[in-house]
């Protein structure tokens, strides 16, 4: 038997319950965790309670008033643990089923507003997927003592500013999952940027989107932009064994090879994207991950319905307009085949210069001028794009657009190309 | 648990704005300050006069030194406070969310010092 998955799946809920017990964060995890150690050394020879969850707070609630008994007597300075008495700690019945607000609460105390976003994250990931102090350090390029250092602070936040540890009220619950629903995306996209240095800690941070992300939909299955996020997620994860080449270089949608695309996963995303719309359609997460969803549909890159994904990143703009939905709308015109089109839509984003420091926008452009057989404005393009990129398997990707353009003598033929398009 | 809000607004547009405006103003802080009266959260809460008024006080080798002005330029400046009861913070934000200033200026909600316990 599996204890280490077990106590995966079970850690969530059971820190959840703690907390709301013992009001402390880092008690309810050092309790936690002793329980687990009892867990390791009582379960394999009795076999697993009928109910994990009711087992490790129990145990990790005795602990936890073995603890207080020890400092009170030791006369501590905390107010909290003079004051928390045995009575204050309800004891939970051996087949109680854990409450889903005590995960709801957690998840939305993590993502509260009053703290800063890198700190969300990071509780986030300590709290709701338990991930060490180490792992998120990495995954997130800091040393473990500025992580540690962050996760002091947002608890302490917490407790002095009075967090509440509650589900928010009706009225302000929308705004409020939105905001968690911001933690979970850039959590995935962290993993998904991943090009180099720890790229499989990284990796796991998709994973450990996704598992919010089914979490989230378990808790709140009638939200469609719950849905929605988890499709997106799973269909861009799906791509990932196509995404990078053996050397780690980017390779691009266009030229993936789809056979090494998870189908099993995509299925289950279009069937989730398909489900976001129904519930409600102009969702942003929804709209993205139907744009998704159509790529996934291709079995081959030409087969792309690039004229549907462009009506949908044009709806996409109607309803959450920003400037790079704008880019991401206009290269999908471009790529269906209305090149000069595309290419006015890009250069008013230009002269709007929202996006002057964003290297896709010139990278989008210089594919356009690539494609349409222009390749000296091409290459000004992409070398704008490489001042101001920042990945580096994006600059070699870049540097290799490049070089193809430069390669080009013949301005009015391109042959690497493709034919000019009017 | 006590907080105080600390509004904060760009002084010169609201004096830039007009006789009526200004009254309306001062009006909508009238009805908010008797609500949260009423409802039990207010403990204190003062309207401050403009920082030209002000004068910041520093002691330096025992010697106290003060000069014209609040501690430091800002683009906006403390105009008034609120000290109030909340339950959390959930609730300190939406008294804060109500005050006037809120949707010209900022406001800071600060959790005050709890008092330690005796003995």
């Amino acid at each position: 038997m599996d204890f280490e998955s077990l106590y995966r799946e079970e850690r969530p809920r059971a820190l959840a319950t703690l907390i709301r017990l013992l009001r402390d964060f880092d008690l309810a995890e050092e309790m936690l965790q002793e329980a687990f150690t009892a867990a390791l050394e009582q379960w394999p020879a009795a076999g697993p309670p009928r109910t994990p969850w009711a087992w490790l707070v129990s145990t990790a609630r005795h602990k936890a008033i073995d603890r207080l008994r020890r400092d009170r007597s030791r006369a501590a300075k905390s107010a909290e643990i003079v004051y928390l008495g045995e009575a204050a700690l309800p004891a939970v019945d051996a087949d109680e089923e854990p409450f889903p607000d005590d995960l709801m609460r957690l998840i939305f105390t993590c993502c509260h507003p009053a703290l800063a976003l890198e700190a969300q994250v990071a509780l986030t990931l300590k709290a709701l997927c338990g991930l060490s102090v180490e792992e998120i350090a990495r995954a997130f390029l800091v040393s473990p003592t500025t992580m540690a250092q962050r996760l002091v602070r947002a608890k302490n936040k917490i407790r002095a500013a009075g967090i509440p540890y509650e589900v928010p009220a009706s009225d302000r619950l929308g705004e409020r999952l939105e905001g968690v629903m911001r933690v979970v995306y850039l959590v995935f996209n962290e993993g998904y940027a991943a090009t180099s240095g720890d790229l499989l800690v990284r990796r796991e941070l998709c994973t450990e989107a996704i598992r919010l992300g089914r979490l989230l939909r378990a808790l709140l299955p009638a939200a469609g932009e719950v849905t929605g996020l988890l499709a997106l997620m799973l269909l861009h994860d799906a791509r990932r064994a196509a995404r990078l080449d053996d050397r780690g270089e980017i390779v691009t949608l266009e030229e993936q090879d789809r056979s090494v695309w998870d189908r099993t996963q995509m299925a289950e995303g279009q069937a989730l994207a398909e489900e976001a719309l129904r519930r409600g359609g102009g969702g942003f997460y929804a709209l993205q991950a139907a744009i998704a969803a159509l790529h996934a549909q291709a079995a081959r890159a030409e087969d792309t319905d690039w004229p549907q994904i462009a009506a949908l990143y044009a709806l996409l703009l109607r309803l959450h307009p920003s400037p790079v939905v704008a880019l991401n709308h206009a290269a999908a015109v471009a790529m269906g085949e209305r090149l000069e089109r595309g290419l006015r839509l890009i250069e008013q984003i230009e002269a709007g210069g929202e996006l002057e420091h964003f290297h896709l926008l010139p990278a989008a452009k210089a594919d356009i001028l690539r494609r349409l057989g222009r390749p000296l404005e091409a290459a000004a393009a992409y070398e704008r794009a490489l001042e101001l990129v920042t990945h580096n398997a994006e600059r070699r990707y870049l540097e290799r657009r490049l070089r193809e353009v430069r390669a080009t003598s013949n301005p009015s033929g391109d042959p690497s190309g493709g034919p000019a398009r009017a | 648990m006590k907080y105080l809000l600390l509004i904060y607004e760009n002084e010169a547009s609201m004096a830039g704005l007009s006789e009526s405006e200004q009254g309306k103003i001062f009006q909508e802080y009238m009805d908010y300050t008797s609500g949260i009266h009423k409802s039990g959260h207010r403990l204190a809460g003062e309207a401050l006069q403009p920082v030209a008024t002000a004068t910041t006080v520093r002691v330096k080798n025992g010697k106290t030194v003060t000069t014209d002005g609040p501690f430091a330029e800002t683009r906006e400046q403390l105009g008034g406070f609120y000290m109030v009861e909340a339950k959390d913070l959930d609730e300190a934000i939406k008294l804060a969310a109500g005050i006037p200033g809120a949707s010209t200026g900022s406001i800071e909600v600060r959790p005050i010092m709890p008092t330690p316990p005796p003995g």
